[in-house]
């Protein structure tokens, strides 16, 4: 008798800590899961955690980072931008063609991000004011951006050799290259601007519940159109970088990008579902899936096991985030 | 025994004889159709300052296009709309709420994923700072939510923590508080306690009574008389898309309130 009631309270105790422990993990998903990678590939490589290599990775990060704080604020609105990574090979198209007729980089650099906005533009407009289902609507325009970047390079990567692009790549401040400053300016304009401003919260509220947030007369379809144009003109920003990081302006697909901006997103901890916001989560997020791929690298794991890892991270994380708190 | 003021005594008989500057609002002749749909035919319905004013009505009477024409979302086909003595036109509710009137949704247009002060001053932000970097202030946004809030309600919740977390009666208290605090004139409720419990119930009837104690005109829809009876001052009465007739509460009872819905006694 006395064992029985003195174990029931214990019994329910390790349950009430383990339901705990459980929405803990989702919360916390991105950065327990970085840090459980880097235990993990330091042990098993010594060149990890090198100084070299971190940098290394710093710089491999940056792209995605970027790419993943434009898709953060389209799904907190609660929808989704397929072409973000077709739109940034656009934006790195339009930068090697305009440098290439001898327009110099500040005026490529700005050819570039408007050639990426002009998508983001065709998304707001199809999506805020054609009321076309967000997932159909860049779906179209990942096509429509990718035939574009191939229809104008001719199919053919434009090398591109600017001194801009260069200090751009390999400078640095300490361990900290140029690119993962850049990201680094973003995330925190970023997170300014959703979690400090009047946008911001607009930008939450229409995801959590439109018609309230438009009965209380915020505009869902500005604020809309404002988020997809805020992804593209990212991945214009994005598209410099990549530039820079190839040494060329390629009409590629780059789908590892797509995937894995949405994937950071979700290791970020963000609904799909939209409402809630997060910038530093999906940052962490896009900090992880690059030190997993790094890691596999330097390990010798076949580049074939990679998109398998990413996949397994990403279906994990959503598994998790189901034990979020409300 | 006719009221001098009323203009259309075939439609409301009785007024009493209240003068006219006793009027926050009137709707005279209010007609509003969608397509071959006539839900309001000519209503008239006045509130009175400082009472609350019931609306009561058959599903389909056209007490919800009537309140949707008064807080700004519908513009009436024909019809005028006085208050304060004014003539005003509502383009949209934005306008209505410029002029004083607050509406309380029957989904109380909160948004869940926010906290309450967020959804206090969603739309209307107070901000400090100059353009791009115009900032929230929040310190002021919370400590004013937290104000108003206490002065509705007694069970008050925290103004930082997210509406998802609060109880039925802690978010429509939530809305009403909002819709109360912004130095409104009239605030017009739909249902206010369709979905809650008997206790959640009383709390938010307490929360009307202490709207309409600090001089606010409260229009309150409800398909509940034990309610009206309790709450209100004033009670029109809709059948068919017209205000068929008015009571003073106090002078009435459900009995009659049920026969004048119906139409088993005219008026």
């Amino acid at each position: 008798m006395t064992a029985t009631t003195e174990t029931r309270p214990g019994v329910l105790q390790s349950i009430g800590a383990q339901t705990r422990q459980l929405s803990f993990w989702a919360e916390n998903a991105a950065p327990i899961g970085l840090v459980a990678l880097v235990i993990v590939f330091s042990i098993l490589s010594p060149t990890f955690l090198t100084l070299g290599n971190i940098k290394a990775m710093l710089v491999a990060a940056a792209i995605l980072v970027i790419l993943a704080i434009g898709q953060a604020f389209v799904i907190t609105t609660g929808g989704i931008d397929l072409s973000i990574s077709a739109t940034m090979t656009l934006g790195a198209i339009g930068f090697g063609l305009a440098f290439s007729n001898g327009l110099g980089f500040w005026v490529s650099a700005l050819v570039a991000v408007v050639a990426a906005m002009v998508i983001g533009l065709i998304n707001g407009l199809l999506i805020a004011k054609g009321k076309v289902t967000d997932f159909i609507a860049t779906l179209g325009t990942l096509s429509v951006a990718t035939g574009l970047a191939l229809i104008v390079s001719n199919g053919k990567p434009i090398t591109v050799t600017s001194p801009e692009l260069l200090t751009l790549t390999s400078g640095s401040i300490g361990i900290f290259g140029y690119p993962i400053i850049l990201a680094a300016v973003v995330a925190v304009l970023a997170w300014f601007f959703m979690f400090r401003t009047r946008f911001g919260l607009h930008v939450q509220a229409v995801g959590g519940s439109e018609e309230s947030a438009v009965a209380n007369g915020v505009s869902a379809t500005k604020i809309r159109m404002a988020v997809y144009l805020i992804a593209a003109g990212l991945a214009g920003l994005a598209a410099l970088l990549l530039v820079a990081r190839v040494g060329a302006a390629e009409p590629a697909i780059n789908t590892q990008y797509l995937l894995n901006s949405i994937a950071a997103v979700v290791l970020g901890g963000v609904s799909l579902t939209g409402g809630k916001a997060k910038i530093v989560g999906p940052v962490i997020g896009a900090l992880l899936l690059t030190a997993l791929t790094n890691g596999l690298t330097l390990l010798g794991v076949s580049q074939f096991y990679q998109p398998l890892a990413v996949g397994l991270v990403v279906v994990l994380a959503a598994l998790l985030t189901r034990f979020q708190k409300k | 025994m006719t009221d001098q003021y009323n203009s259309r005594p075939d439609v409301a008989p009785f007024t009493g004889s209240t003068p006219a500057r006793d009027f926050i609002l009137t709707a005279t002749d209010i007609k509003k159709s969608f397509g071959g749909v006539h839900a309001l035919k000519g209503a008239s319905m006045t509130m009175r300052r400082g009472e609350i004013t019931a609306l009561i009505g058959d599903n389909g009477a056209g007490k919800s296009t009537m309140v949707r024409t008064l807080s700004g979302i519908h513009k009436p086909d024909s019809g005028e709309i006085t208050l304060d003595g004014k003539v005003v036109t509502f383009d949209n509710p934005k306008a209505a709420q410029a002029q004083g009137i607050e509406t309380v949704q029957q989904n109380l247009a909160l948004v869940e994923d926010l906290t309450v002060w967020q959804n206090f001053f969603l739309g209307r932000e107070k901000t400090h700072g100059f353009g791009p970097f115009r900032t929230l202030d929040r310190k002021l946004m919370r400590t004013t939510a937290a104000d108003l809030l206490k002065d509705l309600a007694v069970n008050v919740p925290p103004v930082t923590s997210k509406v998802r977390r609060l109880s039925g009666g802690q978010r429509q208290a939530v809305a009403i508080a909002r819709a109360a605090g912004w130095g409104s004139k009239i605030v017009i409720m739909d249902e206010p306690t369709a979905a809650l419990g008997v206790q959640e119930t009383a709390r938010v009837e307490g929360v009307i009574t202490s709207l309409r104690d600090a001089g606010v005109a409260v229009l309150l829809i409800s398909h509940n008389f034990d309610q009206v009876m309790r709450l209100s001052d004033h009670v029109w009465v809709m059948r068919a898309g017209m205000a068929v007739a008015e009571r003073r509460t106090a002078e009435t009872d459900g009995d009659e309130l049920v026969a004048l819905i119906t139409g088993a006694k005219a008026a």
